[in-house]
């Protein structure tokens, strides 16, 4: 089954994750990745009519918060902890592209 | 090429091609994006404040600091929850997801959204002409930070480098995905003006376009007339008004037009909408953009709102535009596409208009009144019955429709009784013989052109009638009833031919 992960997916989904792999991290990942499907195709292969999928090992449903106001962090505190600041904002590389 | 288009029915706008005669209808989808109203952010205690200064509402969560962990703000889904019914959607079991992207915007560099289980599903909003446009869902979703872009020309491309404010990163939002169903970029426009109303209505939302509380962005595909298949779309973003909202859909339909009859194909491309060059531009795209990576946020639980919930919303549910269209519709005899019905109903004034239709006021013109003459503030605090008054005394005829506007005016301002208002204006019904005497001495005077009038083609007549009127309400100060004047000076055509 393992032939359903492809090295070129893997490079595919590594560049999206902006992660610079070399030649024989792709081998080795496609590898493992492949592994990791496999299990879940076993997990699949099995009759699961009727079972829900899960969403989340615990079982909870609304984990809710009051609307009131918590205070923050301090702004000078935050700043300091940025690589560039200019004007009290976050300075950040020129923005290629378009925002999403 | 150049294209001529007509709407149909009201409703359809249609793109007609010069060059091959051929006919095509623009459908238009839109999604809007609208910041709910609450005290704090979707998933921590910081104010969701406009214009508050920059980073000052900011914490480790919506900074997406390691080990910070979110929790959901019930009022959140209250709101959402109320737009959703408000909408006619069905409230179903819903989980978060993340959306993956690299963008400065989201120090987290995902996006919280709610993807294939969004909590407000398939309902529709009805137009007030009577179209009804379905939506597809309403689902909650997490605002992004705010670039401004320095350096080169201050704008996206070419800048040096950006300044990120994070005050709007996790500001609760909702995604209200409308189904294809608009015809005709006046259309879209309606539907924002609708759907504002009701974020209004339902306190979702202050619902500012002008602020970014409201965004829009619009689906926009054309197709032969009498073709039912959809045409490939292109998404326009960047319509900060309504006004830009109906300029790009008419610019980006004929340019599918006219792509499609020079035999080109539509690329399904996000586009840009330029309001100064008045047209769209494709973004800069990259092939693997949309690929989101989707998963369930691992840090939320799902989220189930009970039945008992759901229906202490629908109880407490005020009455919206189309219902409060329906009953100011029966109540003053207008349909309820009626512009005066539409506009009550926009400005908050319907309350008003009933009060009064039920004191005796004539429906159509109080509704007249509240469409031209009631647009400023302190309209809504007019008293009803001294509203019928003055209706009253202009349809008996002692005020004309210009004088009745003047008492109005000054009814909002000192809230005196019509007739006191009237008298000391020296408003006073001006009997017909008088107002006779003055058109025939003025017709008298103007020989030419009366007899231009009496004769001339519907141009000329319209224009002369205009001379004539002008100098009848010169003479008379503005106090003869135009409609009065008009009357007599057909009357007395008619008899000189």
């Amino acid at each position: 089954m393992s032939a359903r992960l492809t090295r070129d997916n893997v490079a595919k989904v590594a560049d999206l994750a902006r992660l610079e792999l070399t030649d024989a991290d792709l081998d080795r990942y496609t590898e493992q990745l492949s592994a990791v499907l496999d299990h879940a195709e076993d997990v699949a292969s099995l009759d699961l009519d009727g079972v829900p999928p899960t969403s989340h090992p615990l079982p909870l449903v609304n984990v809710l918060r009051a609307d009131v106001v918590v205070e923050g962090v301090d702004r000078e505190e935050v700043l300091s902890q940025a690589p560039s600041v200019e004007d009290r904002r976050f300075r950040v590389p020129a923005i290629l592209g378009e925002e999403p | 090429m150049t294209l001529t288009h007509e709407p149909i029915e009201g409703e359809h706008f249609i793109v007609v091609s010069e060059t091959t005669g051929d006919e095509w209808e623009i459908v238009v989808g839109l999604e809007v994006h609208c910041e709910l109203a609450t005290v704090t952010k979707l998933f921590c205690g910081c104010p969701n404040m406009f214009g508050d200064e920059p980073n000052t509402n900011v914490c480790p969560v919506c900074l997406g600091l390691p080990g910070s962990l979110p929790v959901l703000n019930e009022n959140v889904v209250e709101l959402a929850m109320r737009l959703g019914r408000a909408l006619q959607c069905s409230v179903e079991p819903s989980v978060f997801a993340r959306k993956n992207y690299f963008y400065p915007d989201m120090p987290k560099d995902y996006q919280v959204t709610q993807f294939d289980r969004p909590i407000n599903v398939d309902g529709w909003l009805d137009l007030p002409d009577g179209t009804r446009v379905g939506i597809e869902r309403a689902h909650i979703e997490e605002d992004t930070g705010k670039n401004s872009h320095a350096g080169g020309s201050g704008r996206i491309h070419g800048a040096d480098y950006s300044l990120v404010d994070y005050n709007r990163a996790g500001v609760p939002l909702v995604e209200i995905v409308g189904r294809p169903h608009i015809r005709h970029p006046e259309q879209a426009k309606t539907y924002i003006d609708e759907l504002r109303a009701i974020l209004l209505t339902t306190g979702a939302s202050d619902a500012k376009m002008e602020e970014g509380s409201l965004r829009v962005d619009a689906n926009v595909s054309v197709r032969r007339v009498g073709d039912p298949e959809l045409g490939t779309r292109c998404e326009v973003k960047n319509l900060n008004s309504l006004r830009s909202l109906g300029r790009a859909i008419e610019y980006e339909a004929r340019r599918q037009v006219d792509l499609l009859e020079s035999g080109e194909r539509i690329k399904q491309e996000t586009r840009h909408w330029d309001e100064g060059a008045g047209r769209t531009r494709a973004g800069r795209s990259k092939e693997e953009a949309e690929d989101y990576r989707y998963f369930q946020e691992p840090d939320l639980v799902p989220l189930v709102p009970s039945a008992e919930w759901i229906a202490a919303i629908d109880a407490a549910m005020p009455p919206l535009p189309a219902a409060r269209r329906e009953a100011l519709a029966v109540a003053s005899g207008l349909a309820v596409t009626e512009s005066g019905v539409v506009i009550a109903v926009q400005r908050d004034l319907d309350q008003l208009a009933l009060a009064t239709i039920s004191a005796g006021g004539d429906g159509k013109r109080v509704l007249t009144h509240v469409e031209h003459n009631l647009s400023g503030e302190g309209s809504a605090e007019l008293d009803p019955a001294t509203f019928a008054q003055l209706v009253g005394l202009e349809l008996g005829g002692q005020l004309t429709a210009t004088q009745a506007k003047t008492v109005l005016a000054e009814m909002l301002v000192s809230g005196r009784a019509p007739e006191v208002i009237a008298a000391e204006l020296g408003f006073e019904a001006m009997d017909s013989s008088e107002l006779e005497g003055i058109v025939d001495g003025l017709i008298a005077e103007s020989p030419e052109e009366w007899s231009d009038f009496c004769t001339g083609d519907d141009k000329k007549r319209a224009k002369l009638q205009g001379f004539f009127t002008g100098k009848i309400m010169k003479a008379t100060k503005g106090q003869a009833d135009g409609k009065a004047v008009a009357a007599l000076l057909e009357s007395r055509r008619a008899e000189s031919l």
